[in-house]
């Protein structure tokens, strides 16, 4: 039982990127109706924009420490980073140990403005071409994504730790009874639960509660009828465009303490995305977010030493043998509309 | 001849004079000189362009003619590469048994897939291809272990039992009736080195009766019902035809193909890693059928050339060979270029093939061939406008 | 005995009663047309006729066999073929392309791989299909692609594939939905050629009132998912219940 609970939170921050990266894919596919197999490219920039902060904040220049000498005797030198000095050395240290969650505030602001222009610029284009044109030249951006960004960081993955508050687990199993130690949790994965949850209702409230949400889902319905009543839709799409690409990337953002960024993290997340998005039912907001947890705990179940033995391998497909069962017997997904990407 | 339109034909012959002639076209520039990196005429690189050449015709068998965009051939290509090899452990060094098993199962492995796979149509079937791939490289880096060597995949053994050679516990090499796909030919002409590799013929002569038949099945009854598939499956349904047996045999064609160029990856270099599987590998041979130009005869084997090509030579210019060819610039302006062409090549040069293709989707939705058509329309256009303004006068 | 017999052929979706007990009988060679208001439930009739719905209760017999239950193509192998509302063809083929595929259907069947054979080999194949388009009077556009065509063309083309298979029955779903009154009458004319030049039974449904007293031989008036009266076209003019469920409003 305590094995299983484990697997299950294991399979919350997992299933929580997917539901995020899926959510923005369904958002952009509802919205434009456009495939985008760059999405996973946003998620990795986004990773990338937290290890951009946090070297810009260990931006340091070389200081004599008269205090501490090193092996031979001389002063030694000490990097002191800029924000010490402006902020005093405390406030400073802190600042560089909660990058990560202030990249946030850096990356919502880039990562809108990389969507706005990626619409703009590129997959306006693409709006009347086939659904295979619009995988096609968005693979090819993908690829030039992650191209740049191994240009300029490297091939190897870059480690970006949590706040050191967070950098510890805790014993989940005695708060609900179990032995001590048998359900140990780390953090900052339950920091990510939260802050996806967070994302998500927030994504929701927006499309329920305000008149450009109504819009969006109008749109989404039925994109001729919002056009004709004279309201741009084309405007608020790009908007959405912008908001998908902020989702995705604070996702990447907030996933940098659990997997060390690397060029090509976005492909290795968009493949496992489509698939969610695909079992979700496309189009479909709760099924991005409900398939996202579903395979993400489900992959983690497989994992277990008991099943693996049952069903040797079951671990590494199960993610694919559910889509394939669920596209055979519920051609749309588990929450799909009519109608959507059937030809 | 040989049952195509003098259009067509000349289009093999075309295939025909590029594949045979491809040591000396291909190895242009003296050994000695700078641009000799520029040569591509070694044996390695020519069986790859051929075998790359063949999974991109059988792909484009596919998704040129019906429509349906498969993001998961490469597993075809990686079964047929591990029943070939299992030929050769088990049977004999010989590539045929080798080569005829790689397609048998990569059809069987295809038809299993394509018959659950289209079920559906548009994403969904790339998805299900995709997640069947994505399936069997997990599965054979894992649990078939046994049958493929995991992690380290399969090579030729000393031990291997090798039932028809009557292996004396040495090291096979691959043949066709004793000669080995190794062995090379070098000619010196002057400063020029020609290198005739017999694997790599072998794979040419391959690639012309793949090419070939592609070209039947293009001009065929049945490749006309696969564009109409394409075109328009609502008027073929109420014309009478099911379409699910007709997009079926295209994709176990398509698999076929793929088996085959799996096991002439075998036969030229006698071992199987299970990345051969992986999805990127998937995504390559699509893009070398977009780039070259889907839905045309010649395009895949353009594309793939194009990209193989690139993969090899562009990732081999380093900085100081940049430094050497812009030496006689000045030095700032020699900096300058040279950051900025720097981004684009050796390891870089997934950007270049990136941007490329991105161009090429949004430029020329019909690749290279496309391109190409263009260009020779507008030079045709400007005859005709010199001869419209030239008669002109007469009026 | 008619050649397509529907029999209290009832159809619901959910709480809606889209057919009620319809009966129908299209006899031989005839033109018969149902027609009647938005919403009668023409659509859902012509979508049990050609294997796309399965009503809930009654059957569909054609040429002596039940059409329920069978996929759109086995349907049109028994004998139905079918012009859309916006004509549906092969865009991106040529003309000459457009009609060697029903006539290849029709001698090979659903599916068959002749996938080494040149298609111009086949010569008798070629030979219909020249026929067909002089025919329809198109022989000259053969090379086009199908998409360039203009919408008449494209309709004439539509009526050639469908007719090139030598159906015995003629499915017409508002051939002439949103067209001008000059194409309208042209498509009136190519009909009514084609009824004169060969054996075929023609169902049409239609809300152009114009085109259905031209056409047709017998009507079938249908009004909320049942059958209010059939007869003919003359009869069907001065009906007193006609008048006042559809014609009224029409002013006829």
């Amino acid at each position: 039982m305590d094995a299983i609970i484990l697997q299950i939170l294991n399979g919350l921050d997992k299933g929580s990127a997917y539901a995020l990266i899926a959510l923005g894919l369904t958002l952009i596919f509802g919205t434009l109706g456009v495939v985008n197999f760059a999405h996973g490219a946003l998620f990795m920039l986004g990773a990338f924009c937290a290890v951009t902060l946090s070297r810009l904040l260990n931006t340091s220049y070389t200081v004599i420490d008269e205090s501490r000498t090193d092996f031979l005797g001389n002063p030694m030198k000490v990097d002191m980073p800029y924000v010490m000095d402006w902020f005093g050395p405390e406030a400073g240290a802190a600042i560089i140990d909660w990058s990560v969650p202030l990249s946030i505030v850096f990356a919502i602001p880039v990562m809108i403005a990389i969507g706005v222009i990626m619409e703009r610029g590129l997959i306006k284009h693409f709006y009347k071409r086939p659904h295979a044109d619009q995988i096609l030249v968005t693979f090819g951006l993908a690829i030039v994504l992650q191209e740049v960004i191994k240009f300029y960081f490297g091939a190897n993955p870059i480690p970006t730790p949590a706040p050191a508050a967070f950098a510890g687990s805790f014993d989940f199993g005695v708060l609900i009874g179990f032995d001590a130690g048998s359900i140990i949790y780390p953090y900052w994965r339950l920091v990510y639960f939260a802050f996806a949850m967070v994302v998500v209702a927030a994504v929701f409230a927006f499309l329920q509660f305000t008149t450009f949400g109504m819009v969006v889902r109008a749109g989404m319905a039925d994109r001729e009828t919002v056009g004709l009543l004279g309201i741009n839709i084309d405007k608020r799409f790009t908007i959405m465009f912008g908001i998908a690409a902020a989702v995705a990337g604070v996702a990447g953002v907030m996933y940098t303490p659990i997997i060390s960024p690397n060029y090509h993290m976005g492909m290795d997340f968009l493949v496992l995305s489509f698939v969610v998005v695909v079992v979700g039912g496309m189009g479909s907001l709760p099924g991005a977010v409900a398939a996202g947890f579903l395979l993400g705990i489900l992959e983690s179940l497989a994992s277990m030493g008991w099943v693996i033995d049952l069903i040797p391998g079951i671990n590494q497909i199960i993610i694919y043998l559910v889509a394939i069962v669920i596209l055979l017997t519920r051609p749309r997904g588990l929450l799909g509309r009519k109608g959507v990407m059937e030809d | 001849m040989l049952g195509l339109n003098s259009k067509d034909f000349r289009l093999l012959l075309i295939v025909l004079g590029l594949t045979m002639l491809a040591p000396f076209i291909l190895n242009p520039f003296p050994e000695s000189s700078e641009l000799a990196q520029f040569n591509a005429g070694y044996p390695d690189l020519m069986q790859r362009f051929v075998i790359f050449g063949i999974f991109a015709i059988g792909f484009n068998i596919l998704f040129g003619l019906t429509g349906y965009l498969s993001f998961g051939h490469a597993a075809f290509l990686g079964v047929g590469s591990y029943a070939a090899i299992w030929m050769m452990k088990l049977l004999t060094m010989n590539v045929i048994p080798a080569i005829i098993m790689a397609i048998v199962f990569a059809g069987l492995f295809a038809l299993l897939v394509g018959w659950i796979s289209l079920r559906r149509s548009g994403i969904y079937f790339s998805i299900l291809t995709l997640a069947f791939a994505q399936m069997s490289y997990a599965l054979a880096y894992s649990v078939l272990t046994p049958i493929t060597g995991g992690e380290t995949g399969l090579q030729a053994k000393t031990f291997d039992p090798r039932i028809l050679d009557g292996n004396a516990g040495e090291l096979g090499r691959a043949n066709l009736f004793g000669l080995e796909m190794s062995s090379s030919y070098e000619l010196n002409l002057g400063a020029w080195e020609f290198t005739f590799n017999t694997g790599y013929y072998v794979a040419a002569v391959v690639l012309l009766i793949g090419f070939y038949m592609s070209i039947r099945i293009f001009r065929s009854p049945f490749g006309m019902m696969l564009r109409a598939v394409k075109s328009n499956q609502q008027r073929m349904n109420y014309t009478g035809l099911n379409t699910r047996p007709y997009t079926l045999a295209a994709f176990v064609i398509s698999g076929m193909y793929a088996g085959l160029a799996g096991g002439l990856m075998v036969a030229m270099d006698t071992q199987v890693g299970p990345e051969r599987m992986f999805w990127t590998a998937s995504g390559e041979v699509v893009l070398m059928t977009i780039l070259g130009g889907a839905g045309t005869l010649i395009g895949p084997v353009l594309g793939a050339g194009l990209i193989k090509y690139m993969e090899n030579i562009i990732s081999k210019i380093n900085e100081s060979i940049l430094h050497q060819w812009f030496a006689f610039m000045p030095d700032g302006l020699e900096d300058l270029l040279i950051s900025l062409i720097y981004p684009f090549i050796g390891k870089g040069w997934h950007l270049t093939l990136g941007l490329v293709f991105m161009l090429v989707v949004i430029f020329l939705p019909g690749g290279l061939v496309q391109g190409g058509q263009k260009v020779a329309g507008l030079f045709r256009r400007k005859k005709a406008e010199k001869s419209a303004t030239a008669t002109k006068p007469a009026e | 005995m008619g050649i397509l017999e529907v029999k209290n052929v009832g159809k619901r979706f959910g709480g809606l009663k889209a057919l009620d007990n319809v009966n129908l009988n299209v006899m031989e060679n005839t033109v018969h047309a149902i027609i009647g208001p938005n919403g009668a439930g023409k659509s859902t009739l012509l979508n049990c006729l050609i294997g796309k719905l399965i009503p809930d209760t009654g059957s569909v017999m054609f040429d002596g066999q039940s059409v329920l239950g069978r996929k759109p193509h086995e349907i049109n192998q028994m004998g139905i073929s079918r012009v859309f509302q916006t004509p549906e063809i092969f865009g991106d083929l040529t003309v000459f392309e457009n009609v060697m595929i029903p006539i290849f259907a029709k001698r090979d069947g659903a599916f068959r791989m002749h996938a080494y054979e040149h298609m111009m080999d086949e010569k008798d194949i070629v030979a219909e299909t020249e026929k067909m388009l002089i025919d329809v009077n198109m022989i000259e556009k053969r090379h086009e692609h199908a998409a360039s065509l203009s919408r008449g063309d494209k309709r004439r083309l539509e009526m050639a594939m469908c007719l090139s298979q030598q159906p015995k029955l003629l499915l017409l779903d508002e051939p002439t939905a949103g067209m001008a009154r000059a194409d309208t009458n042209n498509t009136i004319d190519l009909l009514k050629e084609i009824k004169a030049s060969r054996d075929i039974t023609m169902c049409i449904i239609e809300h152009d009132m114009h085109v259905v007293f031209s056409l047709a031989e017998r009507i079938t008036v249908l009004a909320q998912g049942t059958p209010l009266v059939e007869d003919t076209p003359e009869n069907i003019k001065g009906h007193p219940k006609v008048r006042e469920a559809y014609l009224g409003e029409a002013a006829v």
